[in-house]
């Protein structure tokens, strides 16, 4: 078998293993699916946009819960956007912990939060470097001349 | 006298005639040349004159007459040849000009005149115009309102209003002294004190969801009773000599109904229970029976133990909601039925299916009515057909119905068969010339009872909108008339034809119709209904101006390269005020993520500020919510159409096709 099949077969296996284990969700598909020749890096650069936003929205609320008096409201309003965000690009595992993060944040939990939002960052890590062998896995594919397949 | 070359007047002695004339010249020539100087004014003061050159000319002429009969003042007694001169070159010139200036006003005044007439015109047209739009506006507030109208009966139709009705009726059963239910909120932690049955207006109170006596309640589906005592039961004001009535609480299992889905009832992992807490009367002796008890089990926990018939009934009973819905829907495109535009929706379906369900639909009346029914199915008949399913049904149910409206006692037979070209040509419609092929049979219903009959006279009256049988009319009729009109359009539109015979008053009738079905591949896909609408292509709305309105980056980048997918010309926007600055009238749709805080006012300001409807771009809710309060801010605020997230290109492309085609879509979850 040629180098290009297998790469093929490497990156389809590793795209099912992702969704097996919930890590992306069919959003996820749907974005693929918006990616073509006039757009051809759409989503690396969703996903890039994705994880800043993530870092960013993680710091903040780092420090919001750090203080003497949380004010619950704005943790509150990070996850939504957190949540938000998880979903339109199809981050399923993040979503989740935002869901069990807001409920915490409404019943003025600290400890809770404190636990999700660790938990937030650790799915993060997980996903980013899972997205990121996958986009050196397509690179190699196109380098080796042939096209990303299509997810069913 | 010396004779001299002046021209002497003939009656030099009358000296008054001729100190008249004097007069008269002078104010003549006064006259003449004030006239240009009143005309120059006022048209200085209006604005607007078309014609200034023809003042000119005016000018000229009206001076120079005055000028000749002003030189003429000097003519009447002994003047010089320069005099005769001037006179001369002035009356030539008044000549010239007075000729020329006739000759323009021929060509001046009937355009004038026709300025006037063009004006009159314009002035009736614009009048009409407004009129007409005065019209159309109401009509299209009045479809608006009706849609809503029915769209919110609809939606009220909803688990609060059921458990409402289910406590007055409990309290009023067994003559309770309080009734009351406790919802659990949003976050599922607490209990909140939802309706009472005395008290109009329950303060919301909550109590935690952790509660033992709760606890013990949620896990058992038989009524337990509690302690007076409870948090859950201290709805009354507790006063001086007070006993209490005993206190009975039970769990109420909550389906979410937008999962509610014909032949797939949810499975009953994670479910929710709302608590209902019946009080007896204090101050008496009365204590819960056994049957009581029962009696509220079986009423709280119907959602989940019933039994196939009744399982089967309630389908029956949203199937014929669906029906109504339909229906009205209908009635409100009637005129699209008019003037041809409605389309058949067609698919695959069980025609067996079909004519199962409308037995089991009038089941109910004929059983009341005690009026047998049977229905045959001829072995021919094929299982499957393509057709419009739901106007089909429509049409048969419409007609047994009336068969069993108009019966009071005898059979009531539905037969179907495949018409062959014998029964074909027993159609009794002159015009009806159906071609037999492969892929397509007809199929015949008819539908005979022994009932009030018609007079065969009055038959082809019956089709007629809004038309009452006056012999048939009995006192409890009701309806608009227009079911038979319809029926008839349909089947003509399935290409077929649909009459009634009958023998006479008394002797009973028989409706039947021949519709033409198309018949399905025999194929392994034969299960799969054919779509309709070719609107596949990748670039659906080439063009389409677009403005997204999203806080969230992510969302923002993702809702674009969906839209940018469908060919759409997307600009995005991240705040309310950066959104109403750069839309315009190009945009045809306006995106608007409501889980933002300034989503709904966004949405409200971009009502004020396109006043014209035809202006407005239609502007598309995205939410992640799909909670009652949500959909009841989106139709406060005026949206066009809802959208739930996470979705995808196919979602959006129909929802797009939709709202353009219709302008208003209520839902699209």
């Amino acid at each position: 078998m040629d180098v290009l099949s297998q790469l093929q077969r490497q990156l389809a296996d590793f795209l099912a293993s992702l969704y097996r284990e919930g890590f992306v969700d069919d959003q996820f598909t749907q974005l693929q699916k918006l990616q073509d020749e006039s757009s051809p890096d759409f989503v690396m650069e969703v996903v890039s946009l994705f994880f800043e936003d993530c870092e960013k929205l993680v710091n903040n609320m780092a420090k919001v819960l750090e203080q003497q008096v949380v004010d619950f409201k704005q943790v509150d309003s990070h996850v939504h956007q957190l949540k938000g965000s998880s979903s339109s690009i199809g981050a399923a595992r993040i979503r989740n912990v935002c869901i069990a993060f807001k409920t915490f944040c409404e019943a003025q939990n600290r400890e809770g939060c404190l636990r999700c939002l660790q938990q937030v960052n650790h799915e993060h890590a997980q996903l980013k470097a899972n997205l990121q062998s996958l986009f050196t896995l397509e690179r190699q594919i196109v380098a080796a001349g042939g096209s990303v397949p299509a997810m069913q | 006298m010396e004779s001299c070359n002046c021209i002497e007047p003939q009656w030099p002695a009358e000296e008054l005639l001729m100190k008249y004339q004097y007069i008269s010249d002078f104010f003549i020539a006064l006259a003449y040349f004030s006239i240009p100087l009143e005309l120059i004014y006022f048209v200085k003061k209006s604005a607007v004159f078309p014609y200034r050159w023809v003042l000119v000319q005016f000018g000229a002429f009206i001076v120079l007459c005055g000028a000749t009969h002003l030189i003429s003042l000097w003519t009447f007694n002994m003047h010089s040849r320069t005099v005769a001169v001037v006179m001369t070159t002035a009356k030539v010139l008044t000549a010239a000009v007075s000729c020329a200036t006739a000759l323009m006003l021929v060509h001046i005044i009937p355009d004038l005149l026709s300025v006037k007439t063009r004006e009159l015109f314009l002035k009736n047209k614009a009048a009409e115009l407004d009129r007409e739009m005065g019209l159309i506006r109401t009509q299209e507030e009045t479809g608006r309102h009706v849609r809503m109208l029915t769209h919110e009966i609809r939606s009220t139709l909803d688990r609060h209003t059921i458990l409402k009705t289910t406590l007055v009726e409990l309290g009023r059963t067994l003559a309770l002294e309080e009734c009351a239910l406790w919802m659990p909120t949003r976050t599922g932690l607490e209990l909140q004190l939802s309706y009472t049955l005395r008290q109009q207006n329950p303060v919301g109170y909550t109590v935690p969801i952790q509660l033992p006596v709760i606890n013990q309640v949620f896990s058992s589906n038989h009524a337990l009773k509690i302690s007076p005592n409870s948090p859950v039961a201290r709805l009354r004001p507790l006063s001086g000599k007070y006993m209490p009535g005993e206190v009975v609480a039970v769990r109420v299992p909550l389906l979410h109904l937008s999962n509610f889905q014909i032949n797939d009832w949810p499975e009953l992992s994670t479910r929710r229970y709302a608590l209902m807490v019946l009080m007896l009367p204090s101050d008496s002796a009365r204590q819960w029976h056994v049957h009581e008890l029962e009696l509220v089990e079986v009423v709280a926990d119907q959602e989940t133990e019933l039994t196939p018939e009744q399982r089967l009934m309630v389908e029956t009973i949203l199937k014929s909601s669906n029906l109504l819905a339909t229906l009205i829907n209908d009635v409100l495109d009637l005129s699209k039925l008019e003037d041809g535009s409605l389309r058949l929706d067609l698919g695959s379906f069980n025609l067996h299916t079909v004519f199962r369900e409308v037995l089991n639909l009038i089941k109910p009346i004929t059983s009341v009515k005690k009026l047998p029914v049977t229905l045959n199915l001829a072995p021919d008949l094929p299982v499957y057909a393509i057709g419009d399913e739901k106007r089909l049904m429509q049409t048969i149910l419409n007609v047994a119905g009336n068969a069993v409206k108009f019966s009071k006692e005898g059979s009531i037979s539905i037969t179907a068969f495949v018409a062959n070209s014998e029964s074909l040509r027993d159609s009794r419609a002159p015009g009806f010339f159906p071609v037999l092929s492969d892929d397509h049979f007809y199929l015949r219903v008819q539908v005979k009872d022994a009932g009030q009959g018609i007079n065969p006279q009055d038959i082809p009256k019956l089709f007629t909108k809004f038309v009452h049988n006056q012999a048939l009319a009995t006192r409890n009729s009701s309806g608009s008339g227009l079911g038979l009109a319809i029926c008839k359009r349909f089947v003509n539109l399935m290409e077929g034809h649909f009459w009634i015979e009958s023998e006479g008053l008394g002797k009973g009738c028989m409706a039947i119709f021949i519709v033409k079905l198309g018949i399905p591949e025999k194929t392994s896909e034969s299960k799969n209904p054919f779509l309709p609408k070719a609107n596949h292509g990748q670039t659906a709305f080439p063009g389409l101006k677009v403005l997204v309105l999203d806080e969230n980056g992510v969302s923002r980048m993702a809702t674009k390269g969906l839209l940018v997918q469908l060919g759409c010309d997307v600009t995005t926007v991240s705040s309310r005020d950066e959104c109403l600055h750069v839309v315009s009238q190009d945009h045809k749709v306006v995106c608007i993520d409501v889980c933002m805080p300034d989503g709904f006012e966004a949405a409200a300001r971009l009502h004020e500020k396109f006043t014209k409807n035809h202006e407005r771009p239609l502007i598309v809710a995205l939410t992640g919510n799909t909670d009652k309060v949500t959909k009841e801010n989106c139709m406060r605020v005026g949206m066009d159409g809802v959208i739930l997230k996470p979705f995808s290109v196919d979602k959006m492309r129909s929802v797009l096709s939709d709202l353009l085609e219709h302008r208003v879509l209520f839902e699209a979850m």
